[in-house]
């Protein structure tokens, strides 16, 4: 079963990698939705340090949402999708190996970009590791709920919208904890109550998504 | 003694349907009326908030429907789900509307009731958000029953996607505990001793059995119409509505 899932996501991986635009598109977009808040709101440093926390937020919200649309359409269209549903190790492996390498190109790169772009909205120094980990701990999550919405929406023609409809709703909880800890951490405050609570929802997400990805999938290919 | 089983097929509920809403369509006016006047005329007036608190009798009960009816759909998803029941598909999916009714009625009814006591019609308190976003699931879930052209496919998927909100119920009942923001916390689900006086508390729960009485009444009505649609062209429909080939 660990080797399925090696398998799988070493595929997803080499396909996003020999195509340029899967893997630089939502890093690219994650910066341009960054830079846009300064042009939009104020460059006054003193707004932007303290709305630094909501904008890396947001934007990794939208930027892991943009590769999500095709999860499984490509499978859905070619047939591959009914052979895994009917393999021994069942739809578990399969989801969780996607959201895996959804996240490997959205949520991880965010990551490692994300306190660089903290420190360019002029948050303090020495809350930038926290950034990184409550990054670390909310975009799994972001691509395990995104996977459900695009498991529900991914075999419909016009899918990409109503996707980001169903999903968004369920980002919330996330949004205000993770940009919650940011807030505390540049405030000087101890940031690991809203860290514990990003924690907690990772790990119930991360057991329940992919059982919810694989009853999608079974009630479309139905 | 009702026989669940055979009240689960389409025709024997298309009947009772029938045979129950002319006398629950009377009783919920008339209670609706009456609970109307005893919390709006004979309730007395409250010694702060004089009397705007009023709106209380609709705004509570309804946001209490809005987070009952979704344990609904969301229970009826999940019958529908794993025993493939046609009439828990539909229950589910006629729930949708009318729970997106009681949301919107509670944001509205917030809004009026906010605007004397706050100062303001829209303020971004946790409870609040919450609610908004429990009107935004209800109309994902709405969305996305349109959006897929087989019903019954379109019932399962709307089904899991009930489910996983769920988990977003408990977030928003216990919001005005973690964050504890404008919201005035809740007043009668105390263990100690509900903080309203009984003359406001007793009007307040009669409406909240109305509503439900309500959602029962509309529901029923639903799904009578949502049965004649399915059924339309099949032989008992046929017979039933008197529609001769």
């Amino acid at each position: 079963m660990f080797d399925a899932f090696v398998s799988l996501v070493r595929r997803d991986l080499s396909a996003a990698v020999n195509i340029h635009s899967n893997w630089l598109m939502p890093v690219a977009f994650f910066t341009v939705v960054v830079s846009l808040f300064p042009l939009g709101v104020d460059a006054d440093p003193a707004v932007l340090r303290r709305l630094a926390p909501g904008i890396i937020w947001i934007a990794a919200l939208l930027a892991g949402l943009l590769s999500l649309e095709r999860a499984f359409k490509d499978d859905f269209e070619n047939g591959s999708l009914e052979q895994w549903l009917i393999t021994p190790h069942g739809v578990y492996p399969f989801a969780l190996a996607r959201i895996f390498a959804h996240w490997c190109i959205t949520g991880l790169p965010f990551m490692l970009l994300a306190p660089f772009y903290g420190y360019l909205l002029g948050m303090p120094v020495h809350s930038l590791p926290v950034v990184v980990f409550s990054l670390a701990l909310g975009t799994p999550v972001l691509s395990a709920l995104g996977a459900v919405g695009a498991a529900l929406t991914g075999c419909l023609r016009r899918g990409e919208m109503l996707m980001v409809l169903l999903v968004l709703p369920f980002y919330v909880p996330l949004l205000v904890f993770g940009a919650n800890a940011m807030d505390l951490a540049a405030a000087g405050l101890p940031a690991e109550a809203a860290l514990a609570i990003s924690g907690a929802i990772l790990i119930v997400t991360l057991l329940l998504a992919p059982l919810a990805v694989g009853a999608s999938l079974r009630v479309m290919l139905d | 003694m009702l026989d669940a089983k055979r009240y689960a097929s389409l025709p024997s509920f298309y009947r009772l349907c029938g045979r129950l809403f002319p006398w629950l369509l009377p009783a919920t006016v008339v209670l609706l009326a009456a609970g109307l006047y005893w919390g709006l005329y004979l309730a007395p007036t409250d010694y702060k908030q004089g009397e705007a608190y009023r709106i209380m009798f609709i705004h509570v009960p309804s946001a209490w429907m809005s987070l009952f009816v979704y344990m609904v759909m969301a229970l009826a998803g999940a019958v529908a789900l794993v025993w493939r029941v046609k009439l828990a598909e539909l229950i589910h999916i006629e729930c949708a509307p009318i729970g997106a009714s009681f949301t919107a009625l509670t944001l509205l009814t917030g809004m009026l009731w906010g605007k004397p006591m706050w100062g303001a019609f829209w303020v971004w308190d946790a409870r609040l958000t919450s609610e908004l976003i429990l009107l935004f699931l209800y109309l994902g879930v709405i969305a996305l029953y349109s959006a897929i052209p087989d019903r019954r496919k379109a019932a399962r998927a709307t089904s899991v996607l009930a489910i996983v909100g769920v988990v977003n119920i408990p977030v928003i009942h216990y919001s005005v505990l973690w964050w504890n923001t404008l919201h005035q916390g809740p007043t009668v689900t105390r263990f100690d001793e509900p903080a309203a006086h009984i003359s406001m508390l007793a009007p307040l729960l009669f409406m909240a059995a109305v509503f439900n009485l309500y959602f029962v009444t509309a529901l029923l009505a639903r799904l009578r119409s949502s049965i004649a649609e399915h059924c339309r062209e099949q032989q008992w429909f046929r017979g039933e509505a008197g529609i001769r080939a």
